[in-house]
C-alpha cells in the first residue's frame, strides 16, 4: 500500500485511465483549513470510497470535487480541465457528466419523484415528453422505485428517497456517480439494499464511482480502492485487501473502530498528557 | 475608537449587503431580458405560478387592510377639515394619500409578510437541504431557476395588487363620505376622480414596481445566506421581514423626495 500519494506527474491527464486527477488540494473555510494539501486520483471506471471520520474533510473533498467548495490551493483535472480555474461554461459541461446523490437525498420538496427525474432532462435536453416519461420510469425501475412516480419526495421513507435522488443522479447517463454517505440514517438492512444498488448499478452501466463514507462494512463491500482521510491529510489509499493488512496505527485504529483514549481518573490524565502520541501516521 | 471603529465595520457590511441584493437584481434581470435571447429560456409557467401566489392568494387580505385604512384616513382626514368646514375635501384627501403614498406602502407591507417571507424560507429550506446544490450540480443557476421567476411575478403583480389597494382604499373613504359627511356615492367617486391627476397614480405605481424589486431581492437574498440547521431558516425568514420593511420604507423616501422636487418644477 502507497504511504499517501507520491506526487503525480505533472502532465495533464489524458483521460483514458484517470477520471479525476486531484493535485495538492487546499480548501479551507474562513481562516481554518480543511483539507491540507490532497493529491491523489480516481481511475476510469472504479468505486473509489473515500473514508473517514467526522470532521475528517471528506465530504469536504467531494463537494470540491463537484465544484461546490472553492480551493484555496491546488488543482483538480477532470477532462482535461482544471476544475479550480474553470469558467462557468467548462464547470456547467463537466457538472453535466456528474450525477450525485445527496446525504439526504436534495430531492426538489415542490416536485414529484418523476418531477425530479425528469428535471436534468428536461434542462438540457430536447427530448420529447413521451421519450422523458420513458427514460423516467426505466431509471426508477433501475433503483427499484418503479410505480412511485407520483408520489411526493415527503412520503417516501428515507431508503426510498436515497433511491430516488440516485435514479435523478442517474438520469443524464453520468459518466462519474457521486455519493454522500450513502448509508447515513438508514437502518442496516436498508443500507445494505443501497451498497447493492451501487454495485449492480456499476455492473450494468461502466461508471467511475466515488462514495463518501464512514460505514466499514459497506466501504469494503462495494469499493475498488479506498481512501482514508484523518484531519485533512489522506492517511491510506490502497486496495480492500492492502487495506485489511495495514498496520499503520491510525488505520488500524480507524478499522478496528478503536475509541480515542479515554480518560478515566486522574492518572489516566496524567498519562494523556504527558504521553507521546505515535508519529508514525503524522505523514508530513 | 471602539465606537468609531464599529460605525464603520457596520458601514461596510451594510454596504456589502447592499451590494449583494444589487448584484442578485442584477443576474435575475440578465436572465430575465437577455438570458432567452442567449438560448437560457425563461421559466414562463413558474413565474406564472409564483404571480398566483403573491398577487391572488394577497387580494382576501389586502382588500380588507386597504378598505379599513380609506376608512380611517376619511376618518381622521374629517376630524380636522371640518374645523374649516372643509368636509367636501374629505374625499380628495382620501384619494391623494392613497395612491400617492398609502395604497403602495400598504401593499408592500402585505406582500412582505405574505410572499417576502416565504420567498427567504423557501430559499432558505432549500438551501438546508442541499437541493441548492443539488440544483447547481445539475449545471441550473439557482438564480435563473428560483430568482428570476419571483422578481417578475412581483413586477407584474406588484402595480396590480396596488391599484387593487387604491381603489379599496377610496371605497373605505366613500363609506364614511356617504355615512358620515353627506355625498351620495356617485358624488363622491366624482369628487375623488376630479381631484385625482394621472401623475398621482404613477408615481404610486413606479414606487410600487421598485418595492416589488426590493421585496423580492432581500427575501432571495437572506434565503442564499442561509446558514446549516433548520432554526436558521427562522433567522432568515425574520430578517428578510424586518430588514424588507426598512428598506421599503427608505425607498419611499427617496422615491417621494425625488417626485416632489420633480413636481415642483
Amino acid at each position: 500500500m502507497s504511504e499517501r500519494t507520491t506526487s503525480p506527474s505533472t502532465a495533464p491527464t489524458d483521460g483514458s485511465e484517470i477520471a479525476l486527477s486531484v493535485r495538492n488540494l487546499r480548501v479551507s473555510y474562513g481562516e481554518r483549513e480543511v483539507l491540507h494539501g490532497i493529491s491523489l486520483e480516481v481511475r476510469h471506471r472504479e468505486t473509489l470510497v473515500i473514508l473517514g471520520g467526522s470532521g475528517s474533510g471528506k465530504s469536504t473533498l467531494l463537494r470540491a470535487l463537484v465544484g461546490l467548495a472553492k480551493p484555496s490551493g491546488g488543482e483538480i483535472w477532470a477532462y482535461g480541465v482544471n476544475l479550480c480555474a474553470a469558467r462557468p461554461a467548462e464547470l456547467a459541461a463537466y457538472r453535466k457528466k456528474l450525477g450525485i446523490s445527496f446525504q439526504g437525498g436534495a430531492l426538489f420538496g415542490s416536485m414529484t419523484v418523476a418531477e425530479n427525474v425528469a428535471l436534468p432532462l428536461r434542462e438540457h435536453t430536447r427530448l420529447e415528453e413521451s421519450t422523458i416519461e420513458i427514460m423516467v420510469r426505466l431509471k426508477l425501475d433501475q433503483v427499484g422505485l418503479a410505480g412511485f412516480e407520483n408520489y411526493r419526495p415527503s412520503e417516501l421513507s428515507g431508503g426510498m428517497k436515497k433511491r430516488a435522488a440516485v435514479a435523478r443522479a442517474l438520469a443524464m447517463d453520468p459518466q462519474i456517480l457521486f455519493f454522500d454517505e450513502p448509508s447515513a440514517g438508514l437502518d442496516p438492512i436498508i443500507a445494505a439494499g443501497i451498497d447493492h444498488l451501487i454495485l449492480n448499478l456499476k455492473q450494468a452501466f461502466p461508471m467511475t464511482v466515488v462514495v463518501v463514507t464512514h460505514e466499514l462494512a459497506s466501504a469494503f463491500l462495494i469499493a475498488d480502492r479506498m481512501v482514508l482521510i484523518d484531519k485533512g491529510n489522506i492517511l491510506a489509499i490502497g486496495t480492500p485487501g492492502e487495506f485489511r493488512a495495514s498496520t499503520q496505527p491510525r488505520v488500524r485504529q480507524f478499522l478496528d473502530r478503536v475509541a480515542e483514549t479515554e480518560v478515566t481518573g486522574e492518572t489516566g490524565y496524567l498519562q494523556m498528557l504527558t504521553e507521546r502520541r505515535p508519529r508514525e501516521y503524522r505523514n508530513d | 475608537m471602539e465606537p468609531a471603529a464599529s460605525l464603520g465595520q457596520k458601514t461596510l457590511a451594510g454596504l456589502a449587503y447592499l451590494g449583494g441584493l444589487a448584484k442578485l437584481g442584477l443576474r435575475a434581470a440578465y436572465y430575465a431580458f437577455i438570458g432567452p435571447f442567449r438560448g437560457k429560456p425563461l421559466r414562463m409557467s413558474r413565474a406564472i405560478h409564483q404571480a398566483m401566489a403573491v398577487g391572488v392568494g394577497a387580494l382576501p387580505i389586502l382588500t380588507l387592510i386597504s378598505f379599513f385604512i380609506g376608512v380611517i384616513l376619511a376618518l381622521q382626514g374629517a376630524y380636522e377639515l371640518r374645523k374649516f368646514g372643509a368636509l367636501n375635501y374629505v374625499s380628495s384627501a382620501v384619494a391623494i394619500s392613497v395612491t400617492r403614498e398609502l395604497g403602495p406602502l400598504i401593499t408592500a407591507i402585505v406582500v412582505i409578510g405574505r410572499s417576502g417571507s416565504a420567498f427567504a424560507a423557501e430559499i432558505g429550506t432549500m438551501k438546508v437541504t442541499e437541493e441548492i446544490d443539488a440544483l447547481e450540480t445539475m449545471a441550473l443557476d439557482p438564480v435563473q431557476f428560483l430568482v428570476t421567476p419571483k422578481f417578475l411575478a412581483m413586477a407584474a403583480m406588484l402595480p396590480c395588487l396596488t391599484i387593487w389597494a387604491d381603489t379599496m382604499g377610496v371605497f373605505g373613504g366613500a363609506l364614511f363620505g356617504v355615512t358620515g359627511a353627506g355625498f351620495t356615492f356617485d358624488r363622491y367617486m366624482r369628487a375623488t376622480l376630479e381631484a385625482l391627476e394621472m401623475r398621482d397614480l404613477t408615481t404610486g405605481l413606479i414606487k410600487s414596481v421598485v418595492f416589488g424589486g426590493t421585496i423580492t431581492a432581500v427575501g432571495c437574498y437572506e434565503g442564499f445566506c442561509t446558514g446549516a440547521g433548520a432554526e436558521q431558516v427562522g433567522r432568515s425568514t425574520t430578517a428578510s421581514v424586518v430588514t424588507s420593511i426598512f428598506l421599503v420604507i427608505a425607498v419611499d423616501l427617496v422615491f417621494t423626495a425625488l417626485f416632489y422636487v420633480l413636481g415642483r418644477t
